[in-house]
């Protein structure tokens, strides 16, 4: 990434509970994720790179563009911001149909190319039946799609989503979330992405914000920030890391695949995948417990060899997450404080981490 | 039906029809402003703007017809714009309907306004609108049930306004009597006939009206689904 591709954005924002203070260098392409807790100004950075609201001392470029600098005294106005925003809640305009909400913005962008960008917009979101329909007679997913829609065909530089899932129920995310995983493979532009659900960040995002009280707590590649453990960024469940992979070899018999990554290989469900195909693997620091010896005779049969690299607390005091370093890749470890203990494991012991559970992603 | 009555219909008519109009147009841009502004100026305006609803007509027909006179300022303003004097006119009857009405346009439109909220303009900014753009191309269709309401009330209120049109219009045949002071002088005239056919034909016009308010507000919902 160079200086002059990418996103950057720096804001102060004086609020109430708490003062917004970021400075960020975002990557020109795929999804970021900006993750926190409900208040943590996640929104309100949204907000003020679409000019929406304003921050005072702050800077806002996109590539070459300069959106904001109160340096310079430079503020355009939302409209004039070559960028889509999808709101959290279903916004489309109840006077319109379907098809003249995504003409309203195409109309206004007035760039070459509109037809088909529009044409590839409604595909890529899967609405061309919902053309003539009234919003009043869509699901809240096929909504929230036709917002999406909507905001891609003006060509946008940059795609603003604030919680596009967060007011839908599990079922209608689930219907979504494949949506966006097609968006980010197949668009080419910046997507900003809030949420604070952790199956959404490590399924979407290819870098991550992680925002506490409004400052920058972690930031970087995905892999990154969810293996670090210095400050789990996901506690709970969810917390794992993703990491990126490719298929090498299946196996119709079982139905499995071996996907390789950086630490080793790994045999995962099999879902009609094809060889050199790229996907996402997500494990779940549940799913991986700690041996000293490797195990023939376990019914896990992921095995990996490494080393400890760190020990931290997990949210309840029976349990510690272990970082667990095979290969070039990191492992997240749960396991109880006392196996650690029995193990004897600190920083620098041999382990085998025996790998329960693999999800695949896209 | 007399010649009186066919007179006195067709005027409160052109009336209520031309204070609607006026009315729509003036009311329209006030409530926008006053739904938007978050100005020192918004309570004093939005109380003035309100003032009709409580003031007793005569009051205010009185107030007008000091000002529309030769000596009071709207008359010195109307005499050096060559118009003369509009009291005992139908123009000083339509301005004094229009200031009469003005509440009962102002507040649906208002309301409308407001309960669209910000979100609507704000999609609309996202999507390349200017904000004159996003007015009239989403907030006015989205308050359209308002504004249909603000028009309703204003023509039926103006048809149903007896003292004002007392005080400046001075009850003349064909010039500024209308149905409900026509109906004042039947009864004046114990021509209690003709003030029951009068008087039945508003209240049907009235019933007609507040039917046809209840089904607009049931047919159009406000806002974003």
């Amino acid at each position: 990434m160079t200086q002059a591709d990418g996103l950057h954005i720096r804001l102060s924002l004086a609020r109430p509970d708490f003062a917004l203070a970021v400075d960020l260098a975002l990557p020109s392409s795929g999804i970021s994720v900006l993750y926190g807790p409900s208040g943590s100004g996640k929104t309100s950075v949204l907000r003020c790179v679409a000019g929406l609201e304003r921050a005072t001392h702050s800077q806002v470029r996109v590539g070459r563009e300069v959106w904001q600098d109160d340096a310079k005294a430079v503020f355009r106005p939302p409209w004039t911001r070559d960028l889509g925003y999808v709101f959290q809640e279903a916004s489309l305009f109840a006077h319109l149909n379907v098809q003249e909400n995504l003409a309203f913005g195409l109309q206004r962008s007035r760039k070459p190319g509109a037809t088909a960008a529009l044409d590839r917009s409604i595909d890529l979101l899967g609405i061309g039946y919902l053309l003539q329909r009234n919003p009043s007679h869509l699901s809240g997913g096929e909504r929230q799609r036709v917002a999406i829609a909507r905001a891609l065909a003006t060509q946008p530089r940059l795609l603003l989503l604030d919680e596009p899932l967060a007011a839908l129920d599990q079922a209608r995310r689930l219907e979504i979330l494949p949506w966006l995983e097609k968006m980010r493979d197949e668009l080419r532009i910046p997507m900003l992405y809030v949420t604070h659900s952790p199956e959404e960040l490590t399924r979407l995002a290819d870098f991550v914000v992680v925002l506490r009280a409004g400052q920058v707590a972690a930031c970087g590649p995905t892999q990154q920030v969810l293996s670090q453990t210095e400050a789990p960024v996901i506690v709970g469940d969810e917390a794992g890391v993703v990491v990126p992979a490719t298929v090498v070899e299946r196996d119709l018999r079982w139905h499995l695949a071996k996907v390789d990554f950086v630490g080793g290989s790994l045999w995962v469900r099999d879902g009609s995948m094809h060889l050199g195909q790229s996907v996402r693997l997500r494990i779940l620091a549940r799913d991986v417990s700690l041996a000293m010896h490797a195990n023939p005779m376990s019914s896990i049969q992921n095995q990996l060899p490494g080393h400890v690299e760190s020990v931290v607390d997990d949210a309840h005091p029976s349990q510690a997450l272990v970082r667990v370093r095979c290969g070039e890749a990191i492992l997240v470890a749960r396991v109880t404080r006392r196996a650690l203990s029995a193990l004897q494991l600190s920083p620098g012991s041999q382990v085998w981490a025996q790998v329960k559970s693999v999800a695949v992603m896209s | 039906m007399t010649q009186d009555a066919v007179d006195a219909i067709g005027l409160t008519l052109l009336l209520a029809a031309s204070t609607t109009v006026l009315l729509l147009l003036l009311a329209t841009p006030l409530a926008w402003w006053l739904s938007q502004t978050s100005s020192r100026w918004r309570a004093p305006i939005g109380a003035l703007a309100t003032l009709p609803l409580v003031l007793p007509p005569s009051v205010l027909g009185f107030y007008l017809l000091v000002a529309m006179g030769p000596p009071g300022p709207l008359g010195q303003l109307t005499q050096a714009l060559g118009w003369g004097v509009l009291s005992f006119t139908f123009a000083g009857l339509l301005l004094g309907s229009v200031i009469f009405s003005l509440p009962f346009a102002v507040q649906p439109i208002q309301h409308a306004f407001e309960s669209l909220g910000r979100r609507p303009l704000e999609v609309a900014y996202t999507l390349r609108a200017r904000p004159i753009d996003a007015f009239f191309s989403v907030a006015l269709p989205l308050a359209r049930p308002g504004l249909v309401t603000a028009a309703i009330l204003s023509f039926s209120h103006t048809v149903g306004e007896f003292g004002v049109v007392l005080m400046i219009g001075g009850n003349i045949p064909g010039k500024t009597r209308v149905v409900s002071t026509q109906i004042y002088g039947h009864v004046e005239a114990m021509e209690y006939t003709q003030a029951h056919w009068l008087a039945g034909g508003m209240l049907l016009f009235s019933f007609g009206v507040l039917l046809l308010l209840s089904w607009v507000r049931k047919r159009t919902p406000l806002g974003l689904p």
